[in-house]
């Protein structure tokens, strides 16, 4: 979808005009009550569930979660997934080309933030003719953004679902985050963000940003159970090569992703992330920051999760439950780690379940909508 | 709150009508090891109140998620560390106390968050049990029905250990209920009672 009205940033940027790419699942019903909003985190995208006719093996990245008698159940709810600015998945972003200069924005695409997304999906919302979501749920640094819809549009928010978050990071996930960026940015062919002029990509650095951030995706308990120390050839080769399993797999998600991601978004979301604190803005009150949040709220975290470990999701629930917020806080006992929030857990997906139900209840939704 | 609503009964839990009908109308609570929330969800529908579980069991957080009940996944046992001083107006601890490793500092911090405590126990001097004992068994009835070696009871007492223990440890009892199943008595309580409700608060 196109969009006209200038979009302006935190940093003073703007965009005159730009596209978000959307995919919408289910019915939006006569009173428009049962949409939901699901937010991705750093490396998916608008294609949330369901595959494509011509490509059936491109399942979308929650798809486990969004469908026909699912948790989030798709036939009761609407539900739209976005692209959001910068992304690199339709939406206007980094690769695409820049009107004014005819090349690719590159370096010059403004940094973006958590609060310009969920101002953009507000703009999208309103071309939608969504005056107010039933739910917005993400994981991780979709969690972010359901937290961020909560504080910015309190009355266009009935429910938010915030799962594997964290209301900031701490200095060590921003740590991992400026290793990944360094990765790209000193990659030669990285030609200070303006590589698709060069016809080149960073590959090198996109791969070794990717095999950072997968590390700490996972628990060392999930790594030592899917790997352990196997060795690819039953022995060790004593050379600097794949000699262990986990190696290979770190080899295989970093090249795979090296292919279909482009490193400017790469670097921006991780910059989203890095900035993101609503309770910076109140001297570091939580509480305050989420104040004007009206929604009720679920919160999950997982017990192996060492990027977004539980304890950061109890600041976020302590600091509703003194605002005197409705919140449920689940802690699931799952060990894979910050991943597990992507994976189909049985006692997780209950709670979603249940959470939804009541969803469908409050939104007049509890049969299939036609 | 709509006065006229159908406010759900407790059905079968004495103990929790009495906690209830202490609690003032529009009053904050913290209910320590919440269960599937029915007490909350009766506080909330028939005296409008704000509250809040804690319950450390995935199947209760599920219930109380599809009760609509307010829950925090968390375990007592490691203190209410996470909630501040006179959050609440009162901390509720139904049928967990005898329950609970650490009954001195969970009582204590109960006081700590709330202006008020609540707590409801089994009375371990009740005579059926005290008559089991004396017939050389380790008691087991309706409301201690685990047998020894499978029971999570760790530190049952008595009204007057009770007592005793709120006199030391500086608490002032401010309301007291004891109850054979259903039935509010006054006469040898520590004798004839099955079930205690104690309000208090620091003395």
């Amino acid at each position: 979808m196109h969009f006209d009205t200038p979009l302006a940033f935190r940093s003073g940027a703007q965009l005159d005009a730009y596209d978000l790419t959307y995919e919408t699942y289910g019915t939006l019903n006569a009173a428009r009550s049962n949409a939901v909003l699901v937010c991705h985190a750093l490396n998916a995208a608008h294609h949330v569930a369901g595959f494509y006719a011509e490509d059936p093996r491109n399942v979308g990245w929650w798809d486990n979660m969004i469908g026909p008698g699912k948790p989030v159940d798709t036939d009761r709810f609407f539900v739209i997934g976005v692209n959001n600015p910068g992304g690199c998945f339709g939406s206007t972003g980094p690769a695409s080309l820049n009107p004014k200069t005819g090349r690719a924005y590159g370096s010059s695409f403004p940094v973006v933030t958590v609060e310009d997304w969920v101002e953009a999906q507000a703009r999208l919302a309103d071309r939608l003719g969504i005056a107010r979501f039933a739910a917005v749920m993400g994981g991780s640094l979709g969690a972010m953004q359901a937290l961020q819809w909560a504080i910015a549009y309190p009355q266009r928010i009935a429910n938010a679902i915030v799962i594997a978050a964290a209301p900031k990071l701490s200095a060590q996930n921003i740590a991992f985050n400026e290793v990944a960026r360094q990765a790209i940015t000193t990659d030669p062919d990285f030609h200070g963000g303006d590589y698709y002029a060069y016809n080149v990509v960073p590959r090198r650095g996109l791969r070794l940003a990717r095999m950072i951030g997968h590390i700490t995706y996972l628990s060392n308990d999930a790594m030592m159970a899917k790997f352990g120390r196997s060795l690819r050839s039953g022995a060790i080769n004593y050379h600097f090569d794949v000699d262990f399993e986990v190696e290979s797999y770190l080899h295989h998600q970093g090249d795979n992703f090296a292919e279909y991601f482009d490193a400017n978004t790469y670097l921006l979301i991780t910059r989203a992330l890095d900035y993101f604190d609503p309770a910076g803005a109140c001297d570091g009150d939580l509480k305050r920051a989420l104040a004007p949040a009206q929604a009720r709220f679920l919160i999950a975290s997982f017990t192996s999760d060492w990027r977004f470990a539980p304890e950061r999701s109890r600041e976020i629930a302590k600091a509703l439950l003194d605002n005197r917020a409705d919140v449920c806080y689940a802690e699931i006992d799952a060990t894979h780690g910050h991943d597990a929030f992507l994976l189909d857990d049985a006692r997780y997906h209950a709670l979603v379940r249940a959470y939804f139900d009541n969803v469908a209840r409050e939104c007049g939704v509890e049969t299939a909508v036609a | 709150m709509n006065a006229s609503l159908p406010v759900p009964a407790i059905a079968g839990r004495a103990d929790l009508e009495a906690i209830a009908a202490w609690v003032a109308p529009g009053a904050s609570v913290l209910d320590l090891g919440c269960g599937e929330g029915v007490l909350l969800q009766y506080l909330k529908q028939s005296r409008d109140v704000r509250g809040y579980g804690i319950e450390i069991s995935d199947a209760n957080v599920l219930a109380c998620v599809k009760n609509s009940v307010s829950v925090i996944q968390s375990d007592l046992e490691t203190g209410l560390a996470g909630f501040d001083a006179g959050s609440f107006d009162y901390v509720i601890l139904s049928q967990t106390l005898q329950a609970m490793r650490h009954t001195e500092e969970i009582i204590m911090e109960m006081l700590r968050v709330g202006h008020q405590g609540i707590v409801s126990f089994p009375n371990f001097g009740y005579w059926p049990q005290r008559l089991q004992i004396m017939r050389g068994r380790m008691p087991v009835s309706d409301v201690l029905p685990y047998l020894w070696y499978d029971t999570p009871n760790v530190h049952l007492c008595t009204l007057n250990d009770f007592e005793d223990f709120c006199a030391a440890h500086g608490v002032r009892i401010l309301e007291r209920i004891v109850m054979q199943g259903a039935r509010r008595i006054s006469f040898a309580p520590n004798l004839r009672a099955s079930t205690a409700v104690y309000r208090f608060e620091i003395a």
